[in-house]
Protein backbone atom coordinates (compact mmCIF):
# COMPACT_ATOMS: atom_id res chain seq x y z
CA UNK A 1 0.00 0.00 0.00
CA UNK A 2 1.43 3.35 -1.06
CA UNK A 3 0.97 6.40 0.55
CA UNK A 4 -0.86 9.26 -1.63
CA UNK A 5 1.44 12.37 -1.77
CA UNK A 6 1.37 16.05 -0.94
CA UNK A 7 -1.61 15.19 0.39
CA UNK A 8 -1.03 14.66 4.00
CA UNK A 9 -0.17 18.24 6.01
CA UNK A 10 -3.56 19.34 6.64
CA UNK A 11 -4.45 15.64 7.69
CA UNK A 12 -1.45 15.51 9.98
CA UNK A 13 -2.07 18.89 11.68
CA UNK A 14 -5.40 17.37 12.48
CA UNK A 15 -4.30 14.12 13.57
CA UNK A 16 -2.06 15.29 15.86
CA UNK A 17 -4.42 17.62 17.75
CA UNK A 18 -6.86 14.84 17.44
CA UNK A 19 -4.71 12.93 19.34
CA UNK A 20 -3.72 15.10 21.84
CA UNK A 21 -7.32 16.01 22.62
CA UNK A 22 -8.38 12.02 22.66
CA UNK A 23 -5.57 11.18 25.13
CA UNK A 24 -6.16 14.45 27.41
CA UNK A 25 -9.71 13.14 27.85
CA UNK A 26 -8.97 10.19 29.08
CA UNK A 27 -5.70 11.01 31.48
CA UNK A 28 -7.11 14.91 31.86
CA UNK A 29 -3.67 15.69 33.68
CA UNK A 30 -3.16 18.36 31.77
CA UNK A 31 -6.12 20.22 31.80
CA UNK A 32 -6.89 19.49 35.37
CA UNK A 33 -3.51 20.69 36.65
CA UNK A 34 -3.81 23.89 34.49
CA UNK A 35 -7.57 24.87 35.38
CA UNK A 36 -6.74 24.20 38.90
CA UNK A 37 -3.75 26.56 38.91
CA UNK A 38 -5.86 29.12 37.39
CA UNK A 39 -8.76 29.06 39.49
CA UNK A 40 -6.09 29.44 42.32
CA UNK A 41 -4.27 32.53 41.32
CA UNK A 42 -7.70 34.29 40.96
CA UNK A 43 -8.53 33.06 44.01
CA UNK A 44 -4.93 34.14 45.82
CA UNK A 45 -5.38 37.90 44.37
CA UNK A 46 -8.98 38.26 45.25
CA UNK A 47 -7.95 38.05 48.60
CA UNK A 48 -4.40 39.53 48.48
CA UNK A 49 -5.89 42.69 46.68
CA UNK A 50 -8.61 43.19 48.45
CA UNK A 51 -9.64 45.84 45.96
CA UNK A 52 -12.54 48.23 45.71
CA UNK A 53 -15.19 47.80 42.87
CA UNK A 54 -13.19 50.81 40.84
CA UNK A 55 -9.97 49.45 41.29
CA UNK A 56 -11.13 46.32 40.66
CA UNK A 57 -12.00 46.75 37.10
CA UNK A 58 -8.70 48.70 36.44
CA UNK A 59 -7.07 45.72 37.69
CA UNK A 60 -8.78 43.07 35.33
CA UNK A 61 -7.14 42.39 32.36
CA UNK A 62 -3.77 42.45 34.23
CA UNK A 63 -4.58 39.82 36.76
CA UNK A 64 -6.49 37.85 33.70
CA UNK A 65 -3.40 37.86 31.89
CA UNK A 66 -1.24 36.78 34.60
CA UNK A 67 -3.11 33.68 35.33
CA UNK A 68 -3.65 32.98 31.46
CA UNK A 69 -0.07 33.21 31.14
CA UNK A 70 1.02 30.95 34.15
CA UNK A 71 -1.69 28.62 33.45
CA UNK A 72 -0.54 28.55 29.93
CA UNK A 73 3.15 28.31 30.66
CA UNK A 74 2.14 24.83 32.43
CA UNK A 75 -0.38 23.45 29.63
CA UNK A 76 2.86 24.12 27.56
CA UNK A 77 5.52 22.55 29.63
CA UNK A 78 3.51 19.70 29.67
CA UNK A 79 2.11 19.18 26.07
CA UNK A 80 5.82 18.90 25.13
CA UNK A 81 6.97 16.58 27.96
CA UNK A 82 3.98 14.20 27.39
CA UNK A 83 5.91 13.78 23.37
CA UNK A 84 9.17 13.31 24.98
CA UNK A 85 9.03 11.40 27.99
CA UNK A 86 7.78 8.26 26.00
CA UNK A 87 9.64 9.02 23.54
CA UNK A 88 6.86 10.00 21.07
CA UNK A 89 8.24 12.95 19.34
CA UNK A 90 10.74 10.69 17.34
CA UNK A 91 7.31 8.69 16.11
CA UNK A 92 6.07 12.24 15.00
CA UNK A 93 9.51 12.98 13.37
CA UNK A 94 9.30 9.72 11.15
CA UNK A 95 6.29 10.77 9.80
CA UNK A 96 6.94 11.86 6.00
CA UNK A 97 5.12 14.97 6.40
CA UNK A 98 6.94 18.50 6.79
CA UNK A 99 7.40 18.98 9.99
CA UNK A 100 6.30 22.39 10.75
CA UNK A 101 2.66 19.99 10.59
CA UNK A 102 3.79 18.81 13.87
CA UNK A 103 3.88 22.37 14.72
CA UNK A 104 0.71 23.53 13.95
CA UNK A 105 -0.76 20.33 15.32
CA UNK A 106 0.50 21.03 18.67
CA UNK A 107 -0.40 24.91 18.45
CA UNK A 108 -4.16 24.12 17.70
CA UNK A 109 -3.96 21.64 20.71
CA UNK A 110 -2.41 24.24 23.13
CA UNK A 111 -4.89 26.41 21.97
CA UNK A 112 -7.88 24.45 22.59
CA UNK A 113 -6.41 23.40 25.66
CA UNK A 114 -6.11 27.51 26.50
CA UNK A 115 -9.16 28.45 25.48
CA UNK A 116 -11.21 25.70 27.53
CA UNK A 117 -9.41 26.78 30.97
CA UNK A 118 -10.10 30.65 29.86
CA UNK A 119 -13.72 29.12 29.18
CA UNK A 120 -14.19 28.20 32.65
CA UNK A 121 -12.19 31.38 34.45
CA UNK A 122 -14.14 33.89 33.05
CA UNK A 123 -17.28 33.22 34.59
CA UNK A 124 -15.65 32.59 37.61
CA UNK A 125 -13.56 35.44 37.82
CA UNK A 126 -16.73 37.74 37.39
CA UNK A 127 -18.73 35.93 40.08
CA UNK A 128 -15.58 36.50 42.66
CA UNK A 129 -15.16 39.89 41.23
CA UNK A 130 -18.76 40.78 40.65
CA UNK A 131 -17.65 42.23 37.13
CA UNK A 132 -18.99 41.52 33.61
CA UNK A 133 -17.05 40.10 31.66
CA UNK A 134 -18.75 38.74 28.60
CA UNK A 135 -17.88 41.77 26.30
CA UNK A 136 -17.40 40.70 22.87
CA UNK A 137 -14.31 42.97 22.18
CA UNK A 138 -12.76 41.19 25.27
CA UNK A 139 -13.34 38.21 23.86
CA UNK A 140 -11.56 38.73 20.51
CA UNK A 141 -8.72 40.11 22.35
CA UNK A 142 -8.46 36.92 24.56
CA UNK A 143 -8.51 34.82 20.88
CA UNK A 144 -5.91 37.49 19.64
CA UNK A 145 -3.52 36.90 22.45
CA UNK A 146 -3.89 32.98 23.50
CA UNK A 147 -2.87 32.82 19.86
CA UNK A 148 0.15 34.73 20.12
CA UNK A 149 1.04 33.16 23.60
CA UNK A 150 0.80 29.55 22.21
CA UNK A 151 2.14 30.39 18.80
CA UNK A 152 5.41 31.55 20.26
CA UNK A 153 4.76 29.14 23.61
CA UNK A 154 4.90 25.63 20.94
CA UNK A 155 7.85 26.68 19.97
CA UNK A 156 9.42 27.65 22.91
CA UNK A 157 8.08 24.50 24.56
CA UNK A 158 9.68 22.15 21.32
CA UNK A 159 13.04 23.54 22.52
CA UNK A 160 13.09 23.82 26.13
CA UNK A 161 11.98 19.87 25.71
CA UNK A 162 15.11 18.60 24.80
CA UNK A 163 17.29 20.07 27.68
CA UNK A 164 17.38 18.77 31.03
CA UNK A 165 16.08 21.83 32.84
CA UNK A 166 12.76 22.59 30.74
CA UNK A 167 10.68 23.18 33.46
CA UNK A 168 12.30 25.81 34.64
CA UNK A 169 13.50 26.86 31.17
CA UNK A 170 10.44 27.49 29.32
CA UNK A 171 9.33 30.56 31.09
CA UNK A 172 12.40 32.04 31.10
CA UNK A 173 12.76 31.73 27.61
CA UNK A 174 8.75 32.45 26.94
CA UNK A 175 8.17 35.40 28.97
CA UNK A 176 10.84 37.94 27.61
CA UNK A 177 9.07 36.97 24.01
CA UNK A 178 5.74 37.58 24.43
CA UNK A 179 5.85 40.69 27.07
CA UNK A 180 4.28 42.27 23.20
CA UNK A 181 1.92 40.10 23.44
CA UNK A 182 0.98 40.45 27.44
CA UNK A 183 1.22 44.69 27.26
CA UNK A 184 -0.91 44.53 24.08
CA UNK A 185 -3.05 42.38 25.41
CA UNK A 186 -3.41 44.16 28.48
CA UNK A 187 -3.83 47.41 27.07
CA UNK A 188 -6.75 46.25 24.56
CA UNK A 189 -8.66 44.72 27.30
CA UNK A 190 -8.70 47.70 29.42
CA UNK A 191 -9.98 49.21 26.52
CA UNK A 192 -12.82 47.13 26.06
CA UNK A 193 -13.82 46.69 30.03
CA UNK A 194 -13.46 50.57 29.91
CA UNK A 195 -15.68 51.26 27.17
CA UNK A 196 -12.79 53.73 25.78
CA UNK A 197 -13.48 54.45 22.08
CA UNK A 198 -13.15 51.86 19.42
CA UNK A 199 -9.85 53.90 17.53
CA UNK A 200 -7.47 54.13 20.60
CA UNK A 201 -7.34 50.07 21.20
CA UNK A 202 -6.46 49.37 17.33
CA UNK A 203 -3.12 50.17 18.03
CA UNK A 204 -2.91 47.85 20.12
CA UNK A 205 -5.23 45.39 18.41
CA UNK A 206 -3.01 45.86 15.39
CA UNK A 207 0.14 44.79 17.56
CA UNK A 208 -1.75 41.38 18.75
CA UNK A 209 -2.41 40.84 14.86
CA UNK A 210 0.93 41.58 13.85
CA UNK A 211 2.61 39.61 16.41
CA UNK A 212 0.45 36.58 15.22
CA UNK A 213 1.15 36.39 12.11
CA UNK A 214 5.34 37.36 12.48
CA UNK A 215 5.58 34.66 14.86
CA UNK A 216 4.00 32.12 13.09
CA UNK A 217 5.30 32.63 10.39
CA UNK A 218 8.31 32.49 12.02
CA UNK A 219 7.75 29.05 14.13
CA UNK A 220 6.88 27.53 10.22
CA UNK A 221 10.42 28.21 9.49
CA UNK A 222 12.27 27.18 11.69
CA UNK A 223 10.47 24.59 13.36
CA UNK A 224 12.27 21.43 11.01
CA UNK A 225 15.47 22.65 13.07
CA UNK A 226 14.27 23.51 16.39
CA UNK A 227 13.12 20.03 16.94
CA UNK A 228 16.16 17.88 14.61
CA UNK A 229 19.33 16.68 16.81
CA UNK B 1 18.94 -0.32 -0.42
CA UNK B 2 21.14 1.11 2.15
CA UNK B 3 24.43 3.19 0.71
CA UNK B 4 26.53 5.12 3.51
CA UNK B 5 30.00 6.39 2.58
CA UNK B 6 32.42 7.98 4.72
CA UNK B 7 30.12 9.09 7.28
CA UNK B 8 31.04 11.60 9.80
CA UNK B 9 29.20 12.56 12.66
CA UNK B 10 30.36 15.08 15.49
CA UNK B 11 28.83 16.32 18.67
CA UNK B 12 30.31 19.66 19.69
CA UNK B 13 33.90 17.83 19.92
CA UNK B 14 33.33 14.66 20.18
CA UNK B 15 33.57 12.66 16.87
CA UNK B 16 31.18 9.47 17.13
CA UNK B 17 31.15 7.82 14.21
CA UNK B 18 34.53 8.66 11.96
CA UNK B 19 33.80 7.95 8.26
CA UNK B 20 31.62 4.93 8.33
CA UNK B 21 31.12 2.67 5.14
CA UNK B 22 27.99 0.81 5.24
CA UNK B 23 26.29 -0.97 2.33
CA UNK B 24 23.12 -2.96 2.15
CA UNK B 25 21.27 -5.23 -0.38
CA UNK B 26 17.76 -5.68 -0.82
CA UNK B 27 16.06 -8.36 1.41
CA UNK B 28 19.24 -8.66 3.58
CA UNK B 29 18.73 -8.61 7.13
CA UNK B 30 21.75 -6.67 8.54
CA UNK B 31 23.09 -6.84 12.71
CA UNK B 32 24.88 -4.51 13.82
CA UNK B 33 27.14 -5.27 16.91
CA UNK B 34 29.16 -3.06 18.97
CA UNK B 35 29.65 -2.60 22.45
CA UNK B 36 28.27 0.50 24.79
CA UNK B 37 29.34 4.08 23.01
CA UNK B 38 30.46 2.21 19.60
CA UNK B 39 28.26 4.84 17.58
CA UNK B 40 25.16 2.56 16.81
CA UNK B 41 22.19 4.38 17.95
CA UNK B 42 23.57 7.37 16.31
CA UNK B 43 24.10 6.13 13.04
CA UNK B 44 20.54 4.37 13.55
CA UNK B 45 19.29 7.46 14.24
CA UNK B 46 21.03 9.38 11.02
CA UNK B 47 19.71 6.48 8.69
CA UNK B 48 16.13 7.02 10.21
CA UNK B 49 16.24 10.71 9.65
CA UNK B 50 16.47 11.83 13.05
CA UNK B 51 20.24 13.17 13.07
CA UNK B 52 22.08 14.69 10.68
CA UNK B 53 25.44 13.59 9.19
CA UNK B 54 28.36 16.11 9.56
CA UNK B 55 30.04 14.83 6.71
CA UNK B 56 29.51 11.55 4.29
CA UNK B 57 26.67 10.43 1.99
CA UNK B 58 23.50 8.69 3.20
CA UNK B 59 21.12 6.62 0.64
CA UNK B 60 18.05 4.90 1.68
CA UNK B 61 15.65 3.40 -0.51
CA UNK B 62 17.21 5.87 -3.75
CA UNK B 63 16.62 8.84 -1.63
CA UNK B 64 19.39 10.94 -0.19
CA UNK B 65 19.29 12.50 3.35
CA UNK B 66 19.20 14.78 4.72
CA UNK B 67 17.86 16.41 1.08
CA UNK B 68 14.87 13.83 0.51
CA UNK B 69 14.43 12.91 4.32
CA UNK B 70 10.59 12.99 3.60
CA UNK B 71 10.90 10.42 0.85
CA UNK B 72 13.48 8.33 3.53
CA UNK B 73 10.78 8.51 6.16
CA UNK B 74 8.28 7.18 3.65
CA UNK B 75 9.97 3.97 2.79
CA UNK B 76 11.39 3.35 6.47
CA UNK B 77 9.42 1.82 9.99
CA UNK B 78 11.52 2.29 12.78
CA UNK B 79 11.26 0.41 16.15
CA UNK B 80 13.61 1.35 18.89
CA UNK B 81 13.45 0.15 22.69
CA UNK B 82 11.07 2.86 23.76
CA UNK B 83 7.53 1.97 22.02
CA UNK B 84 6.80 5.88 20.50
CA UNK B 85 3.34 5.47 21.68
CA UNK B 86 0.21 6.97 23.63
CA UNK B 87 -0.18 5.21 26.30
CA UNK B 88 -3.42 7.26 26.84
CA UNK B 89 -5.00 6.09 23.22
CA UNK B 90 -6.20 2.33 22.75
CA UNK B 91 -4.16 0.19 20.50
CA UNK B 92 -6.35 0.38 17.25
CA UNK B 93 -6.29 4.74 17.81
CA UNK B 94 -2.46 4.51 17.63
CA UNK B 95 -2.66 2.61 14.33
CA UNK B 96 -5.40 4.73 13.27
CA UNK B 97 -3.18 8.23 14.54
CA UNK B 98 0.08 6.79 12.78
CA UNK B 99 -1.90 6.42 9.61
CA UNK B 100 -3.23 9.89 9.75
CA UNK B 101 0.52 10.72 9.66
CA UNK B 102 1.48 8.92 7.21
CA UNK B 103 -1.43 9.32 4.57
CA UNK B 104 -2.50 6.12 3.86
CA UNK B 105 -4.96 5.95 1.81
CA UNK B 106 -8.06 3.25 2.97
CA UNK B 107 -6.04 3.01 6.12
CA UNK B 108 -9.14 0.90 8.01
CA UNK B 109 -8.93 -2.45 6.84
CA UNK B 110 -5.03 -2.20 7.44
CA UNK B 111 -5.50 -1.85 10.84
CA UNK B 112 -6.77 -5.09 11.52
CA UNK B 113 -4.69 -6.99 9.39
CA UNK B 114 -1.55 -5.21 10.95
CA UNK B 115 -3.28 -6.34 14.71
CA UNK B 116 -3.84 -9.77 13.69
CA UNK B 117 0.46 -9.81 12.35
CA UNK B 118 1.32 -8.66 15.93
CA UNK B 119 -1.47 -10.17 17.82
CA UNK B 120 -3.37 -8.37 19.51
CA UNK B 121 -6.64 -7.97 17.84
CA UNK B 122 -8.40 -9.06 20.95
CA UNK B 123 -6.75 -5.99 22.80
CA UNK B 124 -7.73 -3.23 20.07
CA UNK B 125 -10.30 -1.54 22.01
CA UNK B 126 -7.67 -1.64 25.30
CA UNK B 127 -5.36 1.29 26.23
CA UNK B 128 -1.82 1.34 25.58
CA UNK B 129 -0.76 1.66 28.81
CA UNK B 130 -2.57 -1.23 29.97
CA UNK B 131 -0.32 -3.56 28.01
CA UNK B 132 2.72 -5.18 29.13
CA UNK B 133 6.08 -3.89 28.01
CA UNK B 134 6.48 -6.93 25.43
CA UNK B 135 2.98 -6.13 23.99
CA UNK B 136 3.82 -2.37 23.44
CA UNK B 137 6.93 -3.54 21.78
CA UNK B 138 4.90 -5.98 19.56
CA UNK B 139 2.35 -3.05 19.00
CA UNK B 140 5.28 -0.82 18.03
CA UNK B 141 6.47 -3.59 15.06
CA UNK B 142 2.73 -3.18 13.84
CA UNK B 143 3.03 0.50 13.69
CA UNK B 144 6.45 0.41 12.49
CA UNK B 145 5.11 -1.87 9.29
CA UNK B 146 1.83 0.02 9.09
CA UNK B 147 2.70 1.53 5.68
CA UNK B 148 4.14 -1.17 4.39
CA UNK B 149 7.85 0.25 4.51
CA UNK B 150 11.04 -1.23 2.28
CA UNK B 151 13.68 -0.81 5.13
CA UNK B 152 12.95 -1.69 8.70
CA UNK B 153 15.73 -0.05 11.09
CA UNK B 154 15.32 -2.04 14.81
CA UNK B 155 17.61 -0.23 17.57
CA UNK B 156 17.71 -2.67 20.12
CA UNK B 157 14.30 -3.78 20.22
CA UNK B 158 14.70 -6.44 23.19
CA UNK B 159 15.58 -3.99 25.60
CA UNK B 160 13.51 -4.24 28.70
CA UNK B 161 12.11 -7.84 27.60
CA UNK B 162 11.48 -11.14 29.47
CA UNK B 163 12.72 -14.51 27.75
CA UNK B 164 8.65 -15.23 26.70
CA UNK B 165 8.33 -11.72 25.24
CA UNK B 166 11.72 -11.95 23.43
CA UNK B 167 10.61 -15.03 21.67
CA UNK B 168 7.50 -13.79 21.11
CA UNK B 169 8.98 -10.32 19.55
CA UNK B 170 12.04 -12.91 17.38
CA UNK B 171 8.77 -14.59 15.99
CA UNK B 172 7.13 -11.33 15.02
CA UNK B 173 10.99 -10.02 13.50
CA UNK B 174 11.05 -12.87 11.65
CA UNK B 175 7.73 -12.58 9.74
CA UNK B 176 7.70 -9.58 8.84
CA UNK B 177 11.35 -9.25 7.90
CA UNK B 178 10.95 -12.34 5.82
CA UNK B 179 8.57 -10.74 3.30
CA UNK B 180 11.09 -9.47 1.24
CA UNK B 181 11.99 -6.19 3.78
CA UNK B 182 15.33 -5.11 4.26
CA UNK B 183 16.19 -4.94 8.09
CA UNK B 184 19.02 -3.40 10.01
CA UNK B 185 19.47 -4.40 13.46
CA UNK B 186 21.28 -3.24 16.47
CA UNK B 187 22.01 -5.77 19.74
CA UNK B 188 23.90 -6.73 22.47
CA UNK B 189 22.16 -10.01 22.43
CA UNK B 190 24.28 -12.16 20.24
CA UNK B 191 22.34 -15.85 21.09
CA UNK B 192 19.33 -14.18 20.00
CA UNK B 193 20.26 -12.67 16.95
CA UNK B 194 22.61 -15.38 15.75
CA UNK B 195 19.48 -17.08 14.33
CA UNK B 196 17.63 -13.58 12.76
CA UNK B 197 20.80 -12.09 10.61
CA UNK B 198 22.02 -13.02 7.53
CA UNK B 199 24.87 -10.55 8.24
CA UNK B 200 26.60 -9.44 11.08
CA UNK B 201 28.82 -6.13 11.18
CA UNK B 202 30.57 -4.79 14.44
CA UNK B 203 31.09 -1.10 14.66
CA UNK B 204 33.64 -0.23 16.80
CA UNK B 205 35.23 3.34 17.58
CA UNK B 206 33.05 4.99 14.65
CA UNK B 207 33.40 2.37 12.09
CA UNK B 208 32.42 -0.80 10.59
CA UNK B 209 35.63 -3.12 11.96
CA UNK B 210 34.30 -6.31 10.78
CA UNK B 211 31.42 -7.80 8.60
CA UNK B 212 30.63 -11.20 7.95
CA UNK B 213 28.09 -13.16 6.33
CA UNK B 214 26.12 -16.09 8.29
CA UNK B 215 27.04 -19.01 6.04
CA UNK B 216 30.68 -17.48 6.46
CA UNK B 217 30.51 -17.75 10.34
CA UNK B 218 33.86 -19.71 11.45
CA UNK B 219 32.49 -21.20 15.05
CA UNK B 220 29.23 -19.32 17.17
CA UNK B 221 28.71 -14.68 16.59
CA UNK B 222 30.10 -14.66 20.24
CA UNK B 223 33.46 -15.75 19.13
CA UNK B 224 33.67 -13.73 15.88
CA UNK B 225 32.82 -11.02 18.04
CA UNK B 226 35.36 -10.95 20.36
CA UNK B 227 37.85 -11.34 17.81
CA UNK B 228 36.05 -8.41 16.17
CA UNK B 229 36.67 -6.01 18.79
CA UNK B 230 40.68 -7.52 19.54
Amino acid sequence: MKPRRNSGYFKAILAIAWKDLAAELRSRELLSAMLVFALLVILIFNFALELDPGTRRIATPGILWTTFAFAGTLGLNRSMAIEKDRGCLDGLLLAPVDRSAIYFGKLLSNLVFMLIVETIVLPVYSVLYNLNLFVPGLIGIILLGSFGYVAVGTLLSSMAVQTRTRDVLLPILLFPVVIPVLVAAVKASAGFLEGIAFAEILPWLNILLVYDVVFTAIAFMVYEFVVEE
Amino acid sequence: MIHVRKLVKRFSLKTVLRGLDFEVREGEFVVLLGPNGAGKTTFMRILASLSRQTLGEVRVAGHSLPGQAAAVRRSLGVVSHLPLLYGDLTAEENLRFFGRMYDLPGQEPRIPEVLEIVGLTARRHDLVRTFSRGMQQRLAIGRAILHDPEVLLFDEPHTGLDQDACDMLDRLLKEVSGRGRTVVMTSHDLSRVESLGTRFDVLTRGVIAVSTAREQLRGNLLDFYREALQ
